[in-house]
C-alpha cells in the first residue's frame, strides 16, 4: 500500500495485502475510515444515511459500474445526481415486497453494488444465502437504514454529530453538513476509525457532477450567506 | 408519410452486364456461393430464378453469362443514378443498390402532383442509361417498394388495402439477411396464412410473443405501419465521426482502409452508448471545396461489417465515377453521421463490442430482466433526469427496457427551484407537521413570511423537537393555468435537534399558508 492515507491520530494505514483489482473506487472523503484501499468486492456494509450511500455509489457508477437500490421508494434521484451518482446506472427496485430475497439474489449476479433497505427483515438463511452469493460474485452488498444493526456485516458506517451550515434565524439556506463518519466492524475493520467530512458538501458533493439540478458551489455560497 | 420508391429491376445484374461489356438484354446472372442472387429479364424468360443453383440455371439457359456478386460494383453503378435523382428531388436515400427512396410531399408540391414527380424521376434515371426503371408511391417504405415492383401509385391512406391481397412472399426483400425469411414464411404458409391481409389481421401481441422480433417487423410491414417507429430517435449531435486526409483520398484501395477505420470507430462509439444505426449519412468534402452527401438507410441495424461496407461502397462510387457527376478532385474530409439510431437493448448481444463497460451493462441488463421476471416490467426502473421545479418533478422513472428519450426540459431554466443540496429522502403523502412559536401558537405564512419565529416542530410519529435554525419561506408557483393544482404553496427548510448521536436533523416542510407537511428529509 504505497498511497499515504490522510493523517488521523491513532489510525494505522490500511492493510498492506495486495488487493488491487478486487476493490471498487471510493471517494477520498471515505477512504480514511475504510480498512481496505477501496470498497472490497464481496463485502457487506451497513450504511446509516442516504447522503453516505450516495457518496459511496458516486465513484462506482462514475467508473462505469452498476448499483441497484432496492426497497427505497422515497429515494431522491436528484439528490443522488447532485452527489455525483450516474443515475443512468442506478436502477431502482422500489417495492420488492415479499420477493426481496429473490430480487437481491438476482441483482447480486449482475450489479457491482446492491443497496437494500430492510435486508435485516429477511430470514437468517436467506441473509446467509445472499451474503455468500455476494462474496462469491464480488458484489458489494449494502444494508441501508438508520435503525439496522447487522452483526454479520464486515463494516458498519455511521454518521455522528452532524451540524448543518448555511441556515440562520429566518435567512440563508442549507449548504453543507459537517459530520463525523465512523466505521467499525469485523476483522480488518475491528479497530474503530472516524474522520470528519462535509456530507453533503456545497452543491451536493462532487461539484462537476451536478447534472441539472445544482448550479455549482460558487452560486450557492453567495445568497446563502447574505 | 408519403414515400416514393425508385426501383431499377435486376440492378446488380444490369450493372454487372454493363461492367462486363455485355448487353443488359442478354441473359446475365449474378451469383454468390453458387446460387443465383439476381438475373436479367431475358435470363428469367429462360426459367432462371433467384435462389436457384448455378448448375441448374446453366442447364436451363446454356448461354447464361455468370458474374459473381460485388457490392462495390453495384454501389459504383448506383451513384450516377442517385445523383441524377438528386438533380430532380433533394433528400435521396439509398435502400440498396437499385432501390432509392425519397419523401413524396416536397416533389409532389413542386411538380404539381405525385404522378408528375414520378414521371420526372423516371426521365432523370433513364437519362443515365438505365433502361428499365419503375416508381412506386405509398405510405411506408415497404409498401412503396412493393408498389414500385408493380409500378403503382397507392392513394394516401389506402396502403393496408393495397398490401392485403398480396402473397406473404413479398415480405422477403433481397436487401436483408436472407437466411431467416424463407423459414419464417414457410411456417406462416403451413399455418394457412397466405396473404399479407390474413397476417395483418392477427393481433400484434400474439404475433410478437410467437414469432419474436422478426414476426413483429413482418407484421408491421403487412399492416402498412412504419417499421421500428416507436423506438426510433434522432441521435445526439456528438455521435458523428470525421477524418481529414492529407494528401487527399484519390485511390479506391486507400479509401477502403479509411472506410474500415471510420466505420469501426463509429460503430464502437454507438455500441458504447447501447445504440445501433439504421440510417447513415456519408459526407465528403473535396480539395476543390465541393461537398457531397449520401444517406444509406437500412431495414436492419448496421453491423460493423455492414457499416464499413456502405462507407466503402460510397467512396468507391464517388471516386470511380467519371463525367458530369465526378468529384473532380480527391476527398479531403470524410464525415459519418448516424441520422437515425435505435436503442440496442432489443438487439442481439454480439452487436456490442467487448469493452468491459458494455460487459457490465450487459450483465446488469440480464439481472434486471430477471428481476422483471419476478416483479413485472414496472418492478425495475431507471431514473432519467429532466426539468422541473421540485425534486419530484425533476426526475422520472422509466421501466427498464423502455425507450429513454432525453427530457428537453432539462436544459430550461427553472426559476423558483431550490438550490442544492436536495433532500435525500422525498416523503410522499404530505404527512402533517406542526410548527409552533415560543408561546405554543401555530406558525403560519402571512404575506410570504412567517408570522412568528418557529420554536418547536412536531413531525408525525416523533416527539416535539426544538428548532435550531430556519430559512426564509420559498414560494412555489406552479401551473397557474390549471384549476386542479394548488397554485401557490411554500417550502421551508429548518434544522432541529435530535436525541440520537446523529446530530442535527434537517427537513424540508411544505405548506399552503394554513398547515404544514413534511416534504423531504436531509438524511
Amino acid at each position: 500500500m504505497s498511497e499515504p492515507l490522510p493523517v488521523l491520530a491513532g489510525v494505522r494505514p490500511a492493510s498492506s495485502e495486495d488487493v488491487a483489482g478486487s476493490v471498487l473506487p471510493v471517494a477520498p472523503v471515505i477512504r480514511p475510515v475504510l480498512p481496505w484501499p477501496g470498497l472490497r468486492r464481496g463485502a457487506t456494509i451497513t450504511v446509516s444515511s442516504m447522503a453516505l450511500l450516495f457518496t459511496l455509489l458516486a465513484p462506482v457508477t462514475a467508473a462505469g459500474g452498476w448499483a441497484a437500490v432496492v426497497g427505497m421508494p422515497t429515494v431522491s434521484v436528484v439528490a443522488a445526481a447532485e452527489a455525483g451518482v450516474v443515475v443512468e446506472r442506478m436502477p431502482l427496485v422500489p417495492r420488492p415486497g415479499d420477493a426481496l430475497g429473490a430480487v437481491v439474489d438476482a441483482l447480486v449476479d449482475g450489479m457491482d453494488v446492491v443497496a437494500v433497505a430492510g435486508l435485516i427483515g429477511l430470514r437468517p438463511q436467506e441473509i446467509r444465502k445472499v451474503t455468500a452469493r455476494a462474496r462469491q460474485r464480488g458484489t458489494v452488498l449494502m444494508s441501508v437504514h438508520a435503525q439496522d444493526r447487522w452483526p454479520g456485516a464486515d463494516l458498519e458506517l455511521r454518521l455522528a454529530g452532524g451540524r448543518w451550515r448555511g441556515l440562520g434565524a429566518g435567512h440563508g439556506h442549507l449548504l453543507a453538513r459537517e459530520v463525523e463518519v465512523r466505521a467499525s466492524g469485523r476483522g480488518a475493520a475491528a479497530r474503530p476509525r472516524s474522520t470528519s467530512a462535509l456530507l453533503p458538501g456545497p452543491g451536493g458533493l462532487v461539484a462537476e457532477a451536478t447534472v441539472t439540478w445544482g448550479r455549482g458551489a460558487a452560486a450557492v455560497v453567495g445568497p446563502g450567506c447574505a | 408519410m408519403r414515400l416514393i420508391a425508385v426501383w431499377c429491376p435486376d440492378f446488380p445484374a444490369v450493372a454487372a452486364a454493363h461492367a462486363g461489356g455485355h448487353d443488359a438484354r442478354s441473359p446475365v446472372a449474378v451469383t454468390d456461393s453458387n446460387k443465383i442472387v439476381v438475373c436479367t429479364a431475358s435470363a428469367r424468360a429462360h426459367g432462371v430464378r433467384r435462389g436457384q443453383r448455378l448448375r441448374e440455371a446453366q442447364t436451363l439457359c446454356p448461354d447464361l453469362v455468370v458474374v459473381s456478386a460485388d457490392g462495390e460494383r453495384d454501389a459504383a453503378a448506383i451513384e450516377p443514378v442517385a445523383a441524377a435523382v438528386e438533380e430532380v428531388v433533394a433528400g435521396v436515400e439509398i435502400l440498396r443498390p437499385g432501390l432509392l427512396v425519397l419523401a413524396a410531399s416536397g416533389p409532389a408540391r413542386y411538380y404539381g402532383s405525385e404522378e408528375a414527380a414520378a414521371e420526372r424521376l423516371v426521365d432523370a434515371v433513364e437519362a443515365t442509361g438505365v433502361d428499365s426503371v419503375q416508381v412506386g408511391i405509398a405510405d411506408t417504405v415497404f409498401a412503396a417498394t412493393v408498389a414500385a415492383h408493380h409500378g403503382l401509385l397507392v392513394p394516401p391512406g389506402t396502403t393496408p388495402e393495397f398490401l392485403a391481397p398480396l402473397g406473404i412472399r413479398v415480405l422477403d426483400q433481397p436487401s436483408e439477411p436472407r437466411a431467416r425469411w424463407p423459414e419464417f414464411l414457410d411456417l406462416l404458409s403451413r399455418l394457412g396464412i397466405r396473404t399479407l391481409g390474413e397476417f395483418a389481421a392477427l393481433p400484434v401481441s400474439d404475433v410478437s410473443t410467437r414469432f419474436g422480433p422478426q414476426g413483429t417487423v413482418a407484421h408491421q410491414r403487412a399492416r402498412g405501419a412504419d417499421e421500428h417507429a416507436p423506438h426510433r430517435r434522432t441521435p445526439p449531435a456528438d455521435l458523428s465521426v470525421h477524418e481529414e486526409f492529407d494528401p487527399a483520398l484519390e485511390r479506391v484501395d486507400v479509401a477502403a482502409f479509411a472506410a474500415k477505420r471510420l466505420g469501426e470507430q463509429l460503430h464502437g462509439e454507438l455500441a458504447g452508448r447501447g445504440l445501433v444505426c439504421t440510417r447513415l449519412a456519408i459526407r465528403a468534402t473535396t480539395e476543390l471545396g465541393a461537398q457531397r452527401e449520401r444517406i444509406w438507410r437500412c431495414a436492419e441495424p448496421l453491423t460493423v461489417a455492414g457499416m464499413v461496407d456502405r462507407v466503402r461502397w460510397q467512396l468507391d462510387g464517388w471516386l470511380r465515377v467519371s463525367g458530369p457527376g465526378a468529384l473532380g478532385s480527391g476527398i479531403t474530409v470524410l464525415h459519418l453521421e448516424p441520422t437515425e439510431v435505435l436503442a440496442g437493448t432489443a438487439l442481439q448481444l454480439d452487436l456490442l463490442t467487448n469493452s468491459t463497460e458494455s460487459d457490465a451493462a450487459e450483465r446488469a441488463g440480464r439481472a434486471m430482466v430477471r428481476v422483471q421476471g419476478i416483479l413485472g416490467a414496472d418492478g425495475v426502473q431507471l431514473p432519467l433526469l429532466g426539468g422541473g421545479r421540485t425534486p419530484q418533478d425533476a426526475a422520472t422513472l422509466v421501466p427498464w427496457g423502455d425507450a429513454r428519450d432525453p427530457d428537453p426540459r432539462a436544459e430550461l431554466p427553472w426559476p423558483g427551484r431550490m438550490l442544492p443540496p436536495t433532500p435525500t429522502t422525498l416523503v410522499p403523502g404530505k404527512p402533517v407537521a406542526g410548527l409552533f412559536a415560543d408561546d405554543g401558537s401555530p406558525v403560519r405564512v402571512v404575506r410570504s413570511a412567517l408570522n412568528a419565529p418557529p420554536a418547536t416542530v412536531q413531525l408525525t410519529g416523533f416527539p416535539r423537537r426544538r428548532v435550531l435554525a430556519w430559512g426564509p419561506v420559498w414560494p412555489l408557483w406552479q401551473q397557474f393555468w390549471s384549476p386542479e393544482v394548488e397554485q401557490v404553496s411554500f417550502r421551508l427548510q429548518l434544522t432541529c435537534d435530535t436525541t440520537g448521536e446523529d446530530g442535527e436533523l434537517a427537513v424540508l416542510l411544505g405548506g399552503d399558508g394554513q398547515r404544514w407537511w413534511l416534504d423531504g428529509i436531509y438524511q
